[in-house]
């Protein structure tokens, strides 16, 4: 089973069957960029692609875990990416497009460690609504999907931990909870029992760390359909695979004549290095 | 230790819209001009082959970092406020060309009711349909009044569009025709018509042939890439002041503009602005920049903290309703856009082309132009479909009983991409005594002074016309002919974000100092040469984005502070007392 797939933190995470598959367009991307530029390399690719395929010995993959230190957190967070974004009939999951990676070189980057946010004291302390109602503090209901809004009718993310800790403190409380229901690690159990665990953490019935197990949920859930679906650029949508599922064309110089078609147009995919032509 | 530099003509503080506009008027008339902008230098070309969605629409690439300070929020008086701490809660812009240069270019002038809202609604409707402790009033000025301004801006923005069939008056069509409309557009536009309503083309930023505008600064033609919002123009199609305002005040030679220059504080003396002390950003070095004129022209939470800090005008106190500054604060909240959305089994939309100002919209439900008597609410809003075109994290729509993950989310988002339209109503936001900007008691910004907190919260009149919109959007996606047709849901109360860019008052324009911070021209009543410009001088919220005329309104006070440079001082505009009780 899909979900169940164990990545293989050596190379790249996806299976080797589809890495064979897919890394013909990978070279063909790396040549044809390396040569032309803007949409002379677009051009250039739509024609070559196949034969590059045919004839480009497989290219070595050089993806390795930067934030995730212990292979057990990792392979669980793939295991459950899958499951929110599991493979089907329609194409590849989480874990062969790379989301695992994804979300791995988030962490470790500006976005993961919070540089760009509010991250000074004092942090409120308590977090339940009811320790708020008691305190007289409105506690209004909110429909903010925001992450960590604690409690509500409070601004969102009043923690002191970065996202980076989060998703460690959040994969481990998970980990927990699977072995304190299930008597298992999460990777072993059955995808039905896997996702019972995630509806706990959605529903937000685990507390861990001074925080909500929905909030966790919430930038898992997010985190991992951005992985899908951002450029591959970013470690994940390899191949643009999730946008081949999606019909989505990736950025493009200009659509001024195709603005006012009546019918659905589909695209070649076409990814960030390619428009920025080099 | 502040290093004093050679006193100029007028400092600027802020590079959007205002302080581009004011630093482009004033530096054409001759005047020695120094423009502070907090942010980075940025330059047009720097956005070719920007079209990444994690980065800018996910990572917030644009928007100001909040590392060194941000707001605080709470609904109530009596509730603690905690700060906002996320870039995606609290999007505000940065870097030289301002929050403008990642707008989307939705173009529409506020009403002739909104400049006279109090009159008007008393003189249709009777002074008890205004409720107790609503504080709206006219503005000092009238729509035929700023209607010139407006026309000004429109042609330095080289703004695209058709005439708004129930529009106010106009003196000039747009310079430049209507965007070409996508079969999602046709589709709400002849679906509106069927049902009685009024849809045309919205106005946009985006152009829709290649401008030159008079100032003789050219823009080239849209090409409905769908990287509008949140992104600088890869292809300089979208009007923004690194396009217009700002290399027109560069080529006169007369504007010197500083970056990375954060301004901490006004400087006065005697009830006269003195100059500004502002702190390289990179360096640490304070400088200390005298000038004859003080423009306030940064975002309104920074112009109403700048005042706050610097002890000018007297703060509001929602206990006495006293005081100007921090007063009147409205924006577009959770309850503004809300609307309807249509699921379409049978039909696939080209929605990943678009542009931020490519949309069909309609005024039949707007301001007073529709009968209030027997609604518990007062203003209106418009309605619009928008095509913005939408990139692949963004567009995962489901209908609501959709689980959010796993096997059928994806199928469901799959078959959905291309196949959702929603309608929104931007409903108007109304003032209230107890929404109010001030300083708050706990948290600092890395200099050690107090940041600025908000109270907000939704009235019974916010929900009341967010109801009403609903409904009227529900209707128009029904006739569209969606198979799945979803009301949004009310909100109970204010969420604590403001990732909607647009969020004004606090230094609000009229025509009595108890409960206005500035004239007509935007000078303070307080002290004559400080002008403070921008949307902080915006009494209510109305049912459209505030850009034109908070470029119409920098126009207004770019002539004023011309004039008070020429005649040596004085207000420019006389102050009346209240008539009214507020």
């Amino acid at each position: 089973m899909a979900n169940n797939q164990k990545p293989n933190n050596n190379s790249s995470g996806m299976s080797r069957r589809n890495f064979l598959k897919n890394s013909g367009l990978v070279a063909g991307g790396l040549l044809g960029g390396s040569l032309f530029g803007g949409l002379v390399t677009s051009q250039f690719q739509k024609g070559t692609k196949d034969e590059s395929a045919s004839n480009t010995k497989v290219q070595e993959s050089f993806e390795a875990r930067t934030f995730f230190s212990r292979n057990e957190d990792f392979d669980l967070l793939s295991a459950a990416t899958e499951r929110i974004f599991p493979e089907d009939e329609h194409g590849p999951g989480a874990i062969e497009l790379g989301v695992p990676y994804f979300i791995d070189r988030q962490c470790s980057g500006d976005w993961g460690n919070n540089a760009n946010d509010y991250m000074h004291g004092p942090f409120p302390t308590i977090t339940k609504t009811e320790q708020y109602e008691e305190d007289g503090v409105n506690t209004e209901k909110v429909t903010s999907s925001t992450v960590v809004k604690v409690p509500a009718g409070t601004p969102s993310y009043q923690t002191k931990m970065t996202r980076g800790v989060f998703f460690l403190e959040g994969i481990r409380a998970m980990e927990q909870t699977s072995k304190e229901k299930f008597d298992d690690r999460f990777i072993k159990l059955e995808p039905e029992q896997q996702d019972e665990v995630l509806q706990m953490f959605e529903s937000g019935e685990v507390q861990f760390s001074g925080v909500d197990s929905a909030d966790f949920f919430s930038l898992l859930r997010q985190t991992t359909i951005e992985g899908v679906y951002a450029d591959p650029v970013y470690g994940g949508n390899r191949n643009m695979e999730a946008w081949k599922m999606k019909e989505y064309p990736g950025p493009r110089m200009s659509f001024l004549n195709e603005i006012e078609e009546e019918d659905f147009i589909v695209m070649k995919p076409e990814s960030l290095r390619n428009y920025q032509g080099h | 230790m502040a290093k004093k530099l050679d006193k100029v003509d007028v400092v600027v503080v802020g590079s959007g819209w205002a302080g581009g506009t004011v630093s482009a008027e004033l530096s054409k008339a001759g005047y020695q001009v120094v423009m502070l902008e907090r942010g980075k230098d940025q330059k047009r070309s720097d956005f070719i082959g920007v079209k990444d969605e994690l980065r800018y629409t996910n990572r917030h690439e644009m928007i100001e970092k909040l590392t060194g300070d941000t707001i605080t929020s709470r609904v109530a008086l009596n509730d603690v406020a905690l700060p906002v701490r996320l870039q995606k809660d609290m999007n505000t812009g940065t870097d030289l060309g301002g929050g403008s240069v990642h707008w989307a270019g939705s173009v529409y002038r506020w009403r002739s009711y909104d400049f006279e809202i109090r009159s008007k609604t008393i003189e249709r409707y009777g002074e008890g349909k205004i409720p107790e402790g609503m504080q709206i009033r006219d503005w000092g000025i009238t729509y035929d009044e700023l209607e010139p301004y407006y026309d000004k801006w429109e042609k330095t923005a080289g703004i695209s569009g058709e005439p708004d069939p129930l529009g106010d008056k106009r003196s000039n069509d747009y310079p430049n025709p209507p965007m070409l409309a996508s079969p999602a557009i046709k589709l709400f536009k002849e679906s509106a018509k069927e049902i009685g309503l009024h849809p045309y083309q919205m106005a946009s930023g985006n152009m829709s042939q290649t401008y030159t505008n008079p100032d003789g600064e050219t823009l080239n033609q849209c090409m409905f890439c769908a990287f509008c919002t949140m992104y600088g123009c890869d292809f300089s199609a979208k009007s923004d002041p690194l396009a217009t305002v700002i290399p027109t005040a560069q080529k006169t030679g007369n504007c010197d503009i500083r970056t990375n220059s954060l301004v901490r504080r006004v400087l006065h003396k005697d009830g006269k602005a003195t100059g500004v002390l502002y702190t390289d950003t990179r360096t640490g070095q304070e400088y200390e920049q005298p000038a004859d004129v003080v423009v306030l022209a940064a975002f309104t939470f920074s112009n109403n903290r700048l005042l706050m800090l610097s002890d000018i005008g007297e703060m509001y106190n929602p206990e006495t309703r006293k005081g100007t500054i921090g007063r009147n604060f409205t924006g577009q909240f959770n309850s503004t856009f809300l609307g309807a959305t249509g699921f379409f089994n049978d039909k696939k939309f080209n929605y990943y082309m678009g542009a931020g100002g490519l949309g069909g919209a309609l005024s039949d439900y707007d301001a007073d132009l529709f009968d209030h008597s027997d609604l518990d609410f007062i203003h209106g809003g418009g309605i619009e479909l928008r095509q913005y075109g939408d990139a692949a994290i963004k567009n995962n729509f489901v209908p609501k009983d959709t689980p959010s993950w796993g096997k059928e989310f994806k199928e469901k988002s799959l078959f959905y991409a291309y196949r959702t339209l929603t309608v929104w109503y931007s409903a108007a936001v109304m003032p209230w005594w107890h929404n109010y900007m001030d300083l708050d008691p706990t948290y600092k910004d890395e200099y050690g002074d107090p940041l600025l907190r908000i109270t907000n919260k939704l009235t019974e009149q916010d929900k009341n016309i967010a109801k009403f919109g609903i409904e009227k959007c529900t209707e128009i996606v029904e006739a569209m002919g969606a198979d799945i047709v979803e009301p949004d849901e009310l909100p109970d109360q204010f969420d604590h974000t403001y990732n909607g860019m647009h969020y004004i008052g606090g230094v609000a324009m009229g025509e009595d100092p108890e409960t206005s911070a500035v004239n007509n021209y935007l000078q303070m009543w307080d002290m004559e040469n400080l002008f403070v410009v921008g949307g902080s001088a915006l009494p209510h919220f109305s049912s459209h984005h505030p850009t034109p005329t908070i470029g119409a309104l920098a126009y207004r006070a770019a002539e004023g502070i011309e004039k008070y440079l020429k005649e040596d001082g004085g207000m420019l505009a006389e102050a009346k007392t209240a008539s009214v009780k507020v």
